[in-house]
């Protein structure tokens, strides 16, 4: 906009606002919002002095705190409401991330997505790899002051395996015989057999027995909106559809969090989100790859914001039914793979900002195989495998044919994803080249799974899955899984992979479990039953003022307890 | 008359009833259903999950039988509880309806203040500059996409020149403001939704006052009072307005579900915690309870509306008669 100067924006609101305010029970509260203005002598001034504690006192950029006091506030954003803050009832990513703050599990992931303790210090399996036995650590208590104790484990698994409870996620414990109170501080797991996600599975947050076992229906109590957990925050207060706000657990046993709130602001637009981070209101958000490249080059935007940048646990793919007469012929499917080119995908649709892949794990993780057939973009070998099966332009109409049948592809995608209907345009264009004629359908979410994924009625489908830390594939491709109701929707079935998936679920030693799955990955990648096309970039951004973050495989969330303020910074005084 | 009144009032039972029926209906004639929107594709969720969610909610029983399983909590004012979060529908109704009911009714009464003087003036001043100029300015306002105007102010206003707030109803440290600071807060966090709705709004008001005022000023009892020396400014303003406001009062009573229906998109862009985002997110999810919650009381309002009309216009027009009563 050329009427106003770039630059020059005045956050809402303007100064500091300083306010003390006496509430019911004698108590003052008082608040202090502080927000920068960039012209004028006080910001080069706090540039002179952050430069001299960051020279002098190197400690602070390593992200350890200079002292240990809590304050400030961070306020991040999201585009959806919570629904449920009971963590295995928990099925929105805004619940559960809330969830992650304010309650704690038997184990967590750590940076490199390894999997570590959190209410367990440490625990044994047992030679046939049955049982597992946890040793919790000791003085944990609840946010309402109560102690910890094996009692609330046990409490937790029996509620998710109740079917009273219709825990969604029941199916990853289902293999639980039974859970043992050895004493207070030691809970045994038995399972039916061997079960390796079993660790990662077992970091679902526990809840509290005392409170949580005098309600009949966890989904309707207070708990489901006013949640009371072990974890670093605790829960303050929830305005439906506007934001929630949690605070600080100063008797948190790893150690209080430096940032005295945590609130979570519901902007359902990725625009305004931006312009509410740029004008102060917020303190992050994830950017979509136009904002990351063009929106935030000013140097305004990088004063402020610090931007980061990590593989995203996820990949889009394009699925091809197996069942289908023309798509059953791997030499075909392998085909159309090298006939895609996913790097121009990646420039045209993410901008850059991703990265190819060619199996169902991540990259960075050890189970990924980076020797696995690669289908980079070679036309001339597509062509050749094309022709071997049988597909040639005999009537010089430009569309391959075969036996009287054209190759005609229909990609079905979901609506509501920009990136994934851009994709199946790019990918048209693509396989136009090799005479392949395709067609683009997009239906709504529900009607794409109810009429085309469940009914199998579908060629090729580009979708997305999300990638967990643990490298059990079953559910997506074990044979078992290609049933009704079951995610195996391509109808994938190979004796050897369904061999090593059944493995590695009952391996526990990293070692024999990395082989196993890398071996999975390059039979899959043979087979081509999916052109994985690219795992993008997550793309957050965070003000500057917030300190200790330290980007890894498992993101930058990881270590929210150690982020922190420096005291000039501080932008939220309570 | 009173017979008239409860006539009427009776007849709204078997129109929301039927409206209920068939608003029921379409809903689950959408392909899908909420176990598959919230658990479809994702590998933590196991079929047989899927259909404990269905049978928990009585989602596997055939149409009709659902029909009527919320008919009868329903007629006991009963609403059911979300399938998305499971609270009351009562509950999330009222938590977001003030919001709504702030911003539209605010916005019904600047748009009539607005409006109204605008097409009044027009008239009077029939193919003056005013009146050309003013009809340019409400079809500007009603033919601007909404969304594209709801994003120009927010970026003019508070990211340019920071005079108001980008978005939301409150800010999250609203406890710590006064009364007097929680006030002039809320009327910041307003003014740009306001004015975004307000003026797509002006158009059609504005054209019928000036039509209907137009009219008003071609009767015979508008050159007798000329003629008998009435100045032209109570001629105008009290003989000519009060029979131009006829109509324009009684279309008022069509805005009454207005008042509750708020507006999605204005909603998601300024994320004011409204019922047009919980109506819009109820259908994306299939959550048949909250649709069939708020879908009830728009239609109930809406008849309550049309009824208010025609009272009204019966009550302020003396030529108009019930039923033909002599």
């Amino acid at each position: 906009m050329m009427l106003f100067r770039a630059g020059k924006t005045h956050p809402y609101p303007k100064n500091r606002i300083k306010l003390k305010k006496r509430v019911a029970d004698g108590k003052v509260l008082k608040f202090v919002v502080k927000t920068v203005s960039f012209r004028g002598s006080s910001f080069v001034l706090k540039t002179v002095v952050l430069f001299f504690l960051v020279t002098c006192f190197p400690f602070t950029v390593n992200g350890e705190n200079s002292g240990t006091k809590t304050h400030d506030a961070y306020v991040s954003s999201g585009l959806g409401d919570g629904r449920v803050l009971i963590p295995f009832l928990a099925d929105d990513v805004t619940s559960s991330s809330i969830c992650g703050l304010v309650y704690n599990g038997l184990t967590k992931v750590d940076k490199d997505l390894n999997v570590t303790g959190d209410l367990a210090e440490r625990w044994e399996v047992s030679d046939d790899a049955r049982e597992i036995i946890f040793y919790l650590k000791k003085d944990i208590r609840w946010h309402d002051g109560k102690p910890f104790t094996a009692k609330d484990v046990k409490f937790t698994y029996q509620a998710i395996l109740d079917p009273s409870t219709a825990c969604p996620y029941v199916s990853g414990y289902s293999d639980i015989i039974d859970v043992e109170e050895i004493n207070e501080n030691t809970v045994k797991f038995v399972y039916k057999e061997p079960y390796a996600p079993a660790l990662l599975k077992l970091g679902m947050g526990i809840v509290p027995e005392h409170l949580f076992s005098r309600e009949k229906d966890l989904r309707r109590s207070q708990y489901a909106r006013k949640p009371i957990g072990t974890g670093p925050y605790r829960f303050v207060e929830w305005k439906s559809g506007e934001y929630m706000i949690l605070e600080a657990n100063e008797d948190h046993f790893v150690h209080p969090p430096y940032i005295r709130r945590y609130v979570y602001r519901i902007i359902p637009d990725q625009s305004v989100q931006f312009l509410e981070l740029v004008s102060g209101g917020i303190d992050s958000m994830e950017l979509n790859p136009y904002q990351f490249l063009y929106r935030s080059k000013t140097g305004e935007f990088n004063d402020r914001i610090e931007k980061y940048r990590y593989l995203s646990r996820s990949y889009t793919f394009v699925g091809y039914n197996l069942k289908d007469p023309i798509l059953r012929d791997k030499r075909v499917r392998q085909a159309l793979s090298y006939a895609i080119n996913e790097e121009e995908i990646i420039d045209s649709v993410l901008l850059g900002q991703g990265e190819t892949t060619t199996g169902p794990f991540m990259k960075d993780s050890p189970y990924y195989d980076h020797s696995a057939r690669s289908y980079g973009y070679d036309a001339v070998k597509a062509a050749m495998l094309l022709r071997e099966a049988g597909w040639s332009d005999m009537d010089g109409t430009g569309i391959l044919s075969k036996d009287g049948v054209e190759l005609r592809i229909v990609i079905t995608t979901n609506q509501g994803s920009q990136v994934r209907e851009d994709t199946a345009t790019v990918i048209q264009g693509q396989w136009a080249r090799l005479g392949i004629k395709t067609e683009i359908q997009v239906a709504a979410w529900s009607a794409f799974l109810n009429q085309f994924i469940d009914k199998r009625n579908f060629q090729a489908v580009i979708l997305g899955w999300t990638v967990p830390p643990d490298p059990d594939i079953f559910a997506v491709w074990h044979s078992r899984s290609a049933g009704k109701g079951g995610l195996n929707f391509v109808s994938f079935s190979n004796e050897s992979v369904d061999e090593l998936i059944e493995k590695g679920r009952r391996e526990f030693s990293g070692e024999v479990r990395t082989k196993i799955y890398r071996e999975a990955h390059r039979l899959i990648a043979e087979e081509a039953p999916y052109t994985f096309l690219f795992t993008p970039y997550a793309l957050p951004a965070v003000n500057r003022r917030i300190k200790g973050i330290d980007p890894a495989p498992a993101g930058i969330g990881y270590n929210f307890i150690d982020w922190h303020v420096n005291e000039q910074d501080v932008k939220y005084r309570f | 008359m009173k017979k008239y009144i409860l006539k009427r009032l009776f007849m709204m039972v078997p129109m929301l009833f039927g409206i209920s029926v068939i608003m029921f209906v379409i809903m689950h004639l959408a392909p899908g259903d909420p176990a598959g929107i919230r658990y479809g594709l994702n590998p933590e969720v196991s079929d047989t999950a899927r259909e404990e969610f269905r049978s928990m909610y009585g989602l596997d029983k055939p149409v009709m039988v659902q029909y009527f399983m919320w008919l009868k909590r329903f007629v006991s004012l009963d609403f059911g509880r979300s399938l998305v979060d499971d609270r009351p529908v009562i509950e999330k109704v009222l938590a977001h309806l003030p919001a709504t009911l702030l911003l539209q009714a605010s916005s019904v009464l600047l748009i009539f203040f607005l409006a109204v003087p605008i097409g009044i003036i027009s008239a009077v001043k029939k193919n003056s500059f005013f009146d050309r100029a003013s009809t340019i300015f409400v079809f500007i306002g009603y033919a601007m996409p909404t969304f594209w105007l709801a994003i120009l102010l927010v970026f003019v206003f508070s990211f340019k020149l920071g005079w108001l707030p980008v978005s939301g109803m409150r800010p999250w440290y609203v406890q710590y403001l006064g009364a007097w600071a929680q006030l002039k807060d809320l009327l910041a966090h307003l003014a740009l939704p306001l004015a975004a709705t307000a003026f797509g709004g002006l158009a059609a008001l504005s054209r019928y006052s000036r039509s209907s005022m137009v009219e008003v000023m071609k009767e015979n009892f508008i050159v007798t009072a000329r003629a008998k020396g009435i100045s032209e400014k109570r001629v105008i303003l009290v003989h000519a307005l009060g029979n131009a406001l006829l109509p324009i009062v009684t279309i008022l009573g069509l805005t009454l579900p207005v008042l509750i229906s708020g507006s999605f998109i204005f909603e998601t862009i300024f994320a004011w915690p409204g019922m047009g985002r919980l109506g819009y997110e109820a259908i994306m999810h299939y959550d048949y309870p909250v649709v069939m919650g708020v879908g009830v009381m728009a239609t109930f309002l809406t008849l309550l509306g049309i009824f208010l009309s025609d009272m009204a216009y019966v009550l302020i027009d003396p030529r108009i008669r019930l039923e033909g009563r002599k």
